[in-house]
């Protein structure tokens, strides 16, 4: 919103202060200004002139030689004005003035001499109009300084509408005047108002109510002999500064009224409009609004009807049928105030975002409607004396505002401030702002002004804010808190977050990433994979991105179809939000999951493989005391994405907490022909509620251990996890750890595979035997053949 | 008698000096320790001697043969010792610049300036929260105090879910889950993805990381929560940092404030990061409404606190100049493994 100073000083003494540092005093205590524009500083030098002679030159079509009179002497001016006659009385900017910056100097225009300018109004910065010469009243004196008569000057300054979205009172100088007021510790002048009580005795505008709901108030009065159509020139200055454009008389006060009360206003020609119903259509209706446009309007959406005829759309914009035109002499003039909530909506359905319904989805001040009435009276009888009031003050209000009264102490706005702000400067304040104030002992009762009770101003923490922002937040003493400090440790999911990342990063050499919590449907169908899941967005831009992903390992797939080309192998990670499954009480089951997708070769895959496991392994040892099982996906829990063979559940107590897998081939080969992936995927949530226990010290035996290599023959089949288990069956307190040495697949035997395995025995009461130890050999040698292993003597 | 002795030990001066190797030193002590040595030959000799002449050539033999052990020892160590220089010599010098390979992954920049905060935040007693990314409409919205009609419900703003849920769009909708978890007092941080549906661009994203901050007690002050801001922030930023506070609407918060740092880029006197406003726009905070606290079980009357959400996007995106955020969720390696640092 465009506000002018000019257009503020009509109501406070701005002499002596510093505008730019009022202007920036604003944006810390009321609402950023975006811009601030000092206007007609750089023209000067431009009087009233009259033009005397207008000649044609054959030397061009456009331009002519005028002698122009300023009073002091006359000139030759060559000029490419089409408007330019003689008598004319124009703005001349004379021989060292300046005009929006550009300095006049004697100079030649087609090999004539030029001595001055004659200025459109565009040039003059008072409106857009560049088509001709601005052409000046008869009666205004030559000579005299342009800036003398018009508003040249100015200071105008940009505030952000969104940092007004909860000040309906900032929607007008008067409003901005206020603050302004308070702000610079200046009095605010009462705007000046026609007394409309001497209307009594006239009769009622017809005006009824339908819908109080939505209509709180609706004031109307009817004026008629209006001789004049033109809207004086430093008004219209003032509408172009602010964004608008003069249109006719009425409409422009109306306008103006806005810009000024915030008060939205609309004048119908009385002639097709001469009673007001306020309320809705019977059924869907085109109608046409002033823009000349055809609205679909809605049975919900609030009208003005006149005779059951729709005229206006309440709070958004008139209808063109009953516009304001060239002999409209009579006119009755809306002042109301509807429901914000059902404004917005009305003006988004139907595309019409209005400076109207943007005021009214503020939620503005019921009473300021009348005033508005009076305001716009006194404006108009000032412009055309001839104007006679045709009714009286018709005023429907059938719902107001309770009046809030808000009581604190000056301990409370201690308390919430932290400094000590005087009772003198909290009165002080509050006036300002047209709060009313009373005194109870140590209470202040204060009552909040209509403006600002509509949403805004309601408990005693929207008391603080006032007297605090107008104190001047830069002018606080800053200090810490009195509450006592306390060590906060992170929580255990927390911990294991932090942890597992850095393990992956640091330990595994992964990269970090961040997918989006929906699938990106595009790369999963250029990697062959459907797009599927549980919960949907409504109002997704593309059906690509409407599902809500399931599993991380697909959006890290097509992060590496994004990163084709960027190293022949490399690992992914992330630990991010999935929703798998939608509960009965339709409530997201969210979980964090830890997703990494290993990329490399195809014949690094089997080192991926047991790298994925390292990756689980090194896990579960962060979270000491866990120990994962893996075993075989059964079909059921084959993903799309992974190999049907290669891929493996893991799980803590029975409880499938993961999977490792080999990524399908033909979806790897997506990304690079002779690629291979292996995924980890790992449910956070099931892993970090286990306690983490501390790792307890067992004495390492003083005596020393004796190790025996075997090698056993076995079908290629049989997991290495057999062997553990057969030797687990045999108690042996003597056995410290078994591990494997290597295992070699030997292609002379078919199916056949050779594993080897390392026992350590050791004992921590003496040294043991070698025949005991060999007796344990034989032993295991023996059991293993319940899983068809053989020994081969070395 | 001493003479020969002497002599002897003249002569061993004279050969050890000659040694040139191990097999000439092991001559030398054969010659003189072995048991046909000249030592053992002067002791065999002594048994023609008077009981005074004995003890006075034992004695002295006896310390010779100290002598010479010493110095073969010592002269053997030496010769080892040259034997092994020698043999270093033959070692070829590493090429201490050739380049190495860095075992090191990355984190995301987002996780490195979270954590930073964390720290921050930790040290200065906060609890660090988690929360959820589909969340209710009562957390997100009403919760915090944003009435049904509000704007910000708007559709266009917010993803909402088939399930009737949706997308957190700030971290303020764990504020109800915190408050009332912790009760008063109270202070914790939960940073946090958010969501919003608008157009992506070089400063826009449907997908961005906030970092929100409570604290509660009996007295916590708008004085209290400038002395935090300025005081994390110029941990972030690594010095001094100056703020100012601007009134500024958010439901959950009353006042509520917009609060801009000086830039930290170019001292507040404009630069390209404060596009030459010399102020940058950072974190919207006040003082928490008293319905969002009574909604989070606290007493309105009882106890005060403040509120802040920081971008941490888009301080991340400052922090390591980062021009474009649509980097941050590409998952493009060759923009993020850029961040090889603890």
């Amino acid at each position: 919103m465009f506000l002018s100073m000019n257009w503020i000083r009509d109501f406070v003494n701005l002499d002596g202060i510093d505008l730019d540092n009022l202007v920036h005093q604003f944006t810390l205590g009321t609402a950023e200004v975006e811009g601030i524009e000092h206007i007609g500083t750089d023209t000067y030098g431009v009087v009233v002139g009259q033009i005397l002679t207008v000649e044609e030159i054959p030397e061009s079509k456009k331009l002519h030689k005028l002698t122009v009179d300023t009073g002091d002497k006359v000139w030759q001016i060559m000029c490419g004005a089409p408007n330019v006659k003689v008598g004319m009385k124009v703005p001349v900017a004379k021989l060292g003035g300046s005009v929006s910056g550009m300095k006049i100097e004697d100079r030649k225009l087609a090999g004539y001499e030029s001595q001055g300018m004659c200025c459109s109004q565009k040039e003059l910065g008072v409106s857009d109009d560049h088509s001709g010469l601005w052409e000046l009243p008869e009666d205004l004196p030559i000579g005299k300084d342009i800036k003398e008569i018009y508003e040249i000057d100015d200071v105008v300054f940009e505030v952000d509408n969104k940092s007004l979205t909860n000040r309906p009172d900032l929607w007008g100088h008067y409003g901005i005047a206020r603050e302004i007021a308070a702000l610079s510790g200046r009095e605010l002048r009462p705007l000046p108002v026609q007394d409309l009580s001497v209307y009594q005795d006239l009769p009622e505008v017809p005006i009824s109510i339908e819908d109080p709901e939505l209509c709180y108030r609706y004031s109307g009065m009817t004026f008629g002999h209006v001789t004049k159509n033109q809207s004086p020139v430093n008004m219209q200055i003032r509408l172009f500064r602010c964004g608008m454009r003069g249109i006719n008389l009425l409409a422009d006060l109306t306008n103006y009224l806005m810009l000024e009360m915030g008060q939205p206003m609309h004048a119908f020609d009385y002639k097709r409009v001469d009673a007001i119903e306020v309320g809705h259509l019977p059924e869907t209706t085109v109608f046409q609004t002033l823009d000349g446009k055809e609205r679909t309007i809605q049975p919900e959406m609030l009208m003005i009807k006149s005779h059951g005829e729709p005229v206006a759309v309440a709070g958004v914009m008139g209808g063109l049928a009953s516009e304001i035109v060239e002999d409209t002499d009579s006119f009755l003039l809306e002042s109301a105030n509807f429901n914000a909530v059902s404004v917005r909506k009305t003006a988004q359905a139907i595309g019409l975002r209005t400076d109207a319904s943007m005021r009214y989805e503020k939620t503005l001040d019921p009473e300021m409607t009348t005033t508005a009435i009076a305001r716009y009276l006194k404006l108009l009888m000032e412009i055309d004396p001839s104007v006679e009031v045709t009714s009286r003050l018709t005023d429907n209000y059938p719902w107001h505002y309770p009046v809030r009264t808000i009581v604190f102490d000056k301990a409370y706005v201690d308390r919430l401030t932290g400094i000590d702000i005087s009772e003198e400067r909290i009165e002080k304040t509050l006036g300002h702002l047209g709060f009313t104030l009373e005194r109870d002992g140590k209470d202040f009762i204060v009552t909040v002004p209509s403006w600002r009770a509509t949403k805004d101003v309601t408990i005693k923490a929207d008391i603080i804010e006032e007297i605090t922002r107008i104190y001047g937040y830069d002018n606080f003493e800053i200090k810490t808190s009195k509450m006592a400090l306390y060590p906060m440790k992170p929580t255990p999911e927390h911990r294991l977050h932090s942890e597992v990342k850095n393990l992956l990063a640091f330990t595994y050499g992964a990269h970090e990433v961040h997918t989006y919590v929906w699938n990106d449907g595009k790369r999963l169908s250029e990697l062959g994979l459907s797009n599927e899941g549980k919960l949907h967005l409504v109002n997704s831009v593309s059906p690509d991105i409407d599902t809500i992903r399931e599993e991380l390992i697909p959006a890290l797939l097509c992060v590496a179809l994004k990163n084709k080309g960027y190293q022949p192998s490399y690992s992914i990670f992330e630990i991010g939000s999935v929703v798998p499954a939608v509960g009965e009480d339709k409530l997201a089951k969210e979980e964090k999951h830890l997703g990494a997708v290993l990329y490399g070769r195809k014949a690094e895959e089997g080192s991926m493989v047991a790298k994925a496991k390292a990756i689980c392994e090194s896990i579960a040892a962060e979270v000491k005391g866990v120990k994962f099982n893996y075993r075989p996906a059964d079909e059921s829990e084959v993903k799309e994405w992974a190999h049907p063979y290669n891929s493996f559940v893991v799980s803590l107590n029975d409880d499938p907490v993961g999977l490792i897998a080999v990524v399908h081939p033909t979806v790897a080969a997506k990304i690079e022909k002779k690629a291979a992936a292996v995924a980890v995927e790992l449910n956070m949530d099931k892993i970090y509620p286990l306690a983490k226990i501390l790792p307890q010290f067992r004495e390492p035996s003083r005596f020393p251990s004796i190790t025996s290599d075997v090698t056993f023959i076995v079908d290629a089949e049989v997991p290495y996890s057999e062997f553990e288990r057969v030797i687990g069956n045999i108690p042996n307190e003597h056995l410290a750890s078994m591990d494997l040495v290597g295992i070699y697949v030997d292609q002379a035997l078919t199916g056949k595979k050779s594993v080897t395995v390392r026992f350590t025995f050791t004992s921590n009461e003496r040294t043991l035997e070698m025949n005991e130890v060999l007796d344990y050999v034989a032993a295991y040698r023996e059991a293993m053949k319940e899983i068809g292993a053989v020994t081969i003597e070395a | 008698m001493n003479s020969k002795v002497e002599e002897l030990k003249l002569r061993f001066q004279e050969q050890m000096a000659a040694v040139q190797d191990a097999e000439g030193l092991e001559k030398l002590r054969i010659a003189f320790l072995g048991k046909k040595g000249f030592i053992t030959d002067v002791m065999k000799s002594m048994r023609d001697m008077n009981e005074e002449e004995r003890r006075e050539m034992g004695k002295y033999m006896n310390e010779f043969k100290g002598e010479v052990t010493r110095q073969l020892a010592e002269e053997g160590k030496k010769l080892q010792q040259k034997i092994e220089a020698e043999k270093l010599k033959k070692d070829v010098r590493y090429d201490i610049s050739l380049p190495c390979e860095s075992p090191l992954g990355t984190l995301h920049p987002i996780t490195i300036v979270q954590r930073e905060l964390e720290e921050i935040f930790s040290s200065m007693g906060f609890a660090v929260e988690d929360f959820a990314e589909v969340v209710t409409e009562y957390d997100n919205f009403e919760a915090v105090n944003v009435p049904k009609h509000h704007p910000a419900r708007d559709m266009q703003d917010t993803y909402y879910l088939d399930n009737g849920e949706l997308l957190k769009t700030q971290t303020s909708a764990a504020q109800n889950f915190i408050l009332r978890k912790y009760g008063a007092p109270c202070k914790a941080i939960f940073p946090g993805r958010c969501f919003r549906n608008e157009a992506v661009d070089a400063s826009h994203e449907t997908t961005f990381f906030q970092m929100e901050g409570m604290m509660v007690d009996t007295d916590i002050s708008i004085s209290n929560l400038i002395y935090f801001m300025k005081t994390m922030l110029s941990e972030v930023f690594q010095k001094d940092i100056n703020v100012r506070l601007r009134p500024g609407f958010f439901p959950f918060v009353e006042p509520g404030f917009e609060l801009d740092i000086q830039c930290p880029f170019c001292g507040g006197v404009g630069c390209a990061t404060c596009k030459h406003g010399g102020w940058i726009e950072l974190c919207p905070c006040g003082m928490i409404h008293p319905n969002v606290l009574e909604m989070g079980g606290i007493d309105p009357e009882k106890y005060t606190g403040f509120a802040f959400g920081l971008g941490l996007t888009r301080l991340a995106m400052m922090k390591f100049g980062i021009s474009d955020i649509r980097y941050l969720n590409s998952g493009n390696l060759k923009a993020l493994d850029q961040f090889r640092t603890l």
